[in-house]
């Protein structure tokens, strides 16, 4: 529990913080980017360097851009709400996370405390990784894979069935 | 093959590349002010007012008729006529302008002047370094300004300049026939009264009836 | 004394570390690497500019600046004079603190590409295990910087011109990631001091270079492709074209904004660079074994300048491509062609030692090539342009 996991802790409860909270949603969107960009600075902290870079070149870089596509593309963005950010059933919204946070937390407990204190951080390197990717791990990555497929053909099919439509 | 035309391209570009180190082809830069590229006998920028011989008030060929100034598009000449008189290149007491004033802010070259000058006393320079940081004097050129010689016309327009002299001295040869001819008559009519006054009368007075008619559309031509 | 040349610059980081307490050294050393990377590659980046100008000024038949200083070699001071010297204009509904972080993010995201670039022999800033990874994470974190300079200008083109260029950049981030991973298989390793030390091996004098593969050449030409797209180079110049959207997603920016922004899109253009030599063209290693006493950073920068040079020659030269046939490029024909240039690679691999595998791998790519060219050009006349007149 060093500083500098405390300061990226901050960084990242900060930047989520932002993203519910801020009027304008490009804002949001960009300080969701900094979660996601604190996460991965928490990973490399750990010392899980493939797991960091991944989450940099994914999310930054993927899943950002697409959020602020999507965004952009339903038009949202030009008039921030004026009735604040709360929605009606806060009440609601908040009992049900602070019974997720409750079970996670417990269930974290629960293992830590099973766990040897002075343990041996193993040194993952990628080679490894790619080893349990193809070799135990191979059928959910094929799994993974076949999803991503179908994703992608349903988008050209959607988007060709527009171009289709608009002819 | 795909991607054929964009080696050509590149090879063109090194071409370009390599070439404008050696040849004047590939590199068609002109650095201005250091180099220039010659003007053509063309060109023309803004008028003048040409002078025969040194002094530039006495030669002056403009006499002030103001066919520039009433043909002038923008109207940009002022011309003020003299009092007095000066004798012109065949001898003729002539007006001349007192003032000549050619606004170059507002001419915009398209040398109407120059083309019913009857005198052939206004012609086109080719200077056009004329940039000065007075927006309103610096601008509009007097007399003195506008003189320039004949031998400087016969420098930046050399064809157009033999070709005005070459007309320019038939017209004065045909003025002093003109005037000899006339001369002669007077002294043939005062010297011979008696004797042979028809062969001597007829001979001067066909030359003067053939001079006369041939004076008589060289003047209603100009 | 030639070991001394090739290691001058870590002899003299270890000297003046030596003078610090020994807690400190560490830091220390990293500092004056940071240190050398940011005096060296903004160097890079002026002498550049003038390169580019006078090189593509004399390509296009005329001489580039040569008033500032010999044959305008002083070019770069004046533009910066001007830059820091011009009026900071921020438009007035735009979003102020979005419009301040867009270029320095750009600009942080682009400097951080280059700690894991290995500028010669021992001599990169750091060491990881996943470093081809970070350069690639850092490559896309550039697009939300342009995102965020044409979304917080508030003006229609500029945010049109930053989807251009984001769409576009994505569309050739995946051809420019697959055309790395064939060389990570070849490698065995992401690491790219690993890359860099697997090709600096001999054969009879010639270099283990990977450009000197079939499929290595191959996904050299792709990976040259999409980082020209990636920088915003031309001919994939559409999103900042000049006589296109104005300037683009940087058309509201003025000053120092505007210079950053310059700086991070030339920086870029070196850092793939750094990355394109050190993947295909074997990073700091001599092309003959007999040239190994030229110290290895001189090897690193001049194969930069060279690509570098390449990228200036291809601007010269091709026209810009519109938005839509970019993106059909990207994904129709050069997606593909990675695609298969990973199996010719693995083919090559299984294929053994021998003569035979350099036959069948560059004959299947240079069929599959041709053959998709052809069938990618049916139907499309080149000819000369004839009219029809109304009669």
């Amino acid at each position: 529990m060093s500083f500098v996991f405390w300061l990226l802790a901050a960084i990242t409860v900060a930047g989520g913080l932002a993203a519910v909270l801020l009027k304008n949603l490009v804002h949001c969107a960009l300080a969701l980017t900094v979660v996601f960009a604190g996460l991965a600075l928490l990973f490399l902290q750990l010392d899980a360097q493939f797991a960091g870079f991944a989450q940099i070149l994914v999310y930054v870089g993927a899943v950002a851009i697409l959020v602020v596509f999507a965004i952009l593309l339903t038009r949202s963005s030009e008039t921030p709400k004026d009735g604040g950010v709360f929605s009606r059933t806060w009440g609601a919204g908040l009992a049900i996370s602070a019974a997720v946070f409750a079970v996670l937390g417990w269930v974290v407990l629960q293992s830590e405390a099973g766990l040897p204190r002075e343990i041996n951080v193993p040194n993952v390197t990628v080679l490894q990784i790619g080893n349990a990717l193809m070799g135990r791990y191979v059928l959910p990555l094929e799994i993974v894979a076949l999803l991503l497929t179908a994703a992608l053909i349903g988008a050209v099919i959607v988007a060709m069935h527009e171009k289709g439509d608009a002819k | 093959m795909l991607g054929e035309g964009i080696l050509k391209g590149l090879a063109e570009t090194a071409k370009n590349f390599a070439g404008s180190f050696v040849s004047a082809e590939r590199l068609t830069t002109v650095e201005y002010p250091e180099q220039r590229i010659p003007t053509a006998e063309n060109a023309r920028v803004f008028p003048f007012l040409i002078y025969d011989g040194t002094d530039w008030e006495a030669g002056m060929r403009c006499v002030a008729c103001q066919i520039c100034e009433k043909e002038c598009p923008p109207k940009c000449i002022y011309i003020e006529k003299s009092k007095d008189k000066k004798p012109d290149f065949v001898g003729k007491m002539q007006i001349y302008p007192a003032k000549f004033d050619i606004d170059v802010s507002v001419c915009m070259s398209c040398q109407i002047c120059v083309e019913v000058c009857p005198f052939e006393a206004i012609k086109m320079d080719t200077e056009f370094e004329l940039s000065t940081t007075d927006r309103f004097g610096g601008l509009l050129f007097d007399r003195k300004h506008l003189a320039k010689s004949n031998e400087y016309y016969h420098e930046i327009h050399p064809t157009e300049a033999t070709e005005v002299d070459a007309r320019l001295a038939e017209e004065k040869a045909k003025a002093e026939a003109k005037a000899k001819a006339a001369t002669q008559a007077a002294a043939a009519k005062a010297g011979a009264p008696a004797s042979g006054p028809a062969p001597g009368a007829a001979a001067p007075t066909a030359k003067a009836a053939e001079a006369l008619p041939a004076s008589k559309p060289a003047g209603g031509g100009e | 004394m030639l070991e001394k040349a090739d290691q001058l610059f870590i002899l003299l980081r270890n000297w003046i570390v030596g003078f610090l307490p020994a807690g400190w050294q560490a830091a220390a050393g990293v500092v004056l690497g940071v240190i050398g990377i940011v005096a060296v590659f903004p160097g890079l980046f002026a002498i550049t500019t003038v390169l580019e100008r006078k090189g593509l000024g004399r390509m296009q038949n005329r001489i580039g600046p040569n008033r500032t200083g010999p044959f305008g070699i002083l070019q770069p001071i004046a533009d910066a004079i001007k830059s820091l010297t011009k009026e900071d204009i921020v438009p007035l509904n735009a979003d102020a603190v979005v419009h301040f972080l867009a270029p320095v993010f750009l600009v942080v995201v682009v400097f951080m590409g280059f700690a894991v670039l290995p500028v010669g022999r021992n001599m990169v800033l750091v060491d990881m295990d996943a470093s081809l990874l970070f350069y690639f994470a850092m490559g896309a974190s550039t697009e939300v910087s342009i995102f965020m300079a044409g979304w917080s200008s508030r003006n229609k083109y500029s945010l049109l011109g930053a989807m251009r260029a984001v769409a576009q950049m994505i569309s050739y981030e995946v051809p420019l990631l697959l055309s790395s991973v064939v060389v990570v298989m070849m490698t065995g390793s992401l690491s790219l001091v690993k890359i860099v030390e697997a090709q600096n091996r001999y054969t009879w004098g010639l270099p283990h270079w990977y450009i000197f593969t079939p499929w290595g050449c191959a996904a050299f030409v792709m990976y040259a492709i999409a980082a020209t797209a990636e920088t915003n180079r031309s001919p994939f110049d559409l999103p900042e074209g000049e006589s296109e959207l104005v300037a683009g997603y940087f058309t509201e920016y003025s000053g120092f904004k505007f210079a950053l922004f310059f700086l991070g899109e030339y920086l870029g253009m070196l850092s793939i660079s750094g990355l394109g030599t050190t993947l295909f063209l074997g990073g700091w290693s001599a092309p003959l074994a007999a040239l190994n006493w030229v110290p290895s950073w001189i090897w690193f920068f001049s194969k930069v300048m060279l690509s570098i040079v390449v990228l200036i020659w291809v601007r010269g030269t091709l026209p810009r491509l519109r938005q839509d046939q970019l993106m059909n490029f990207a994904w129709k024909f050069v997606l593909p062609m990675t695609l298969l240039d990973l199996m010719v690679a693995a083919l090559w691999r299984f294929l053994g030692d021998g003569w035979a595998r350099w036959v069948v791998c560059s004959a299947i790519l240079v069929i599959v090539y041709v053959a998709a060219g052809r069938a990618g050009m049916r139907g499309k006349h080149f000819g000369p342009r004839t009219y029809r007149y109304a009669e």
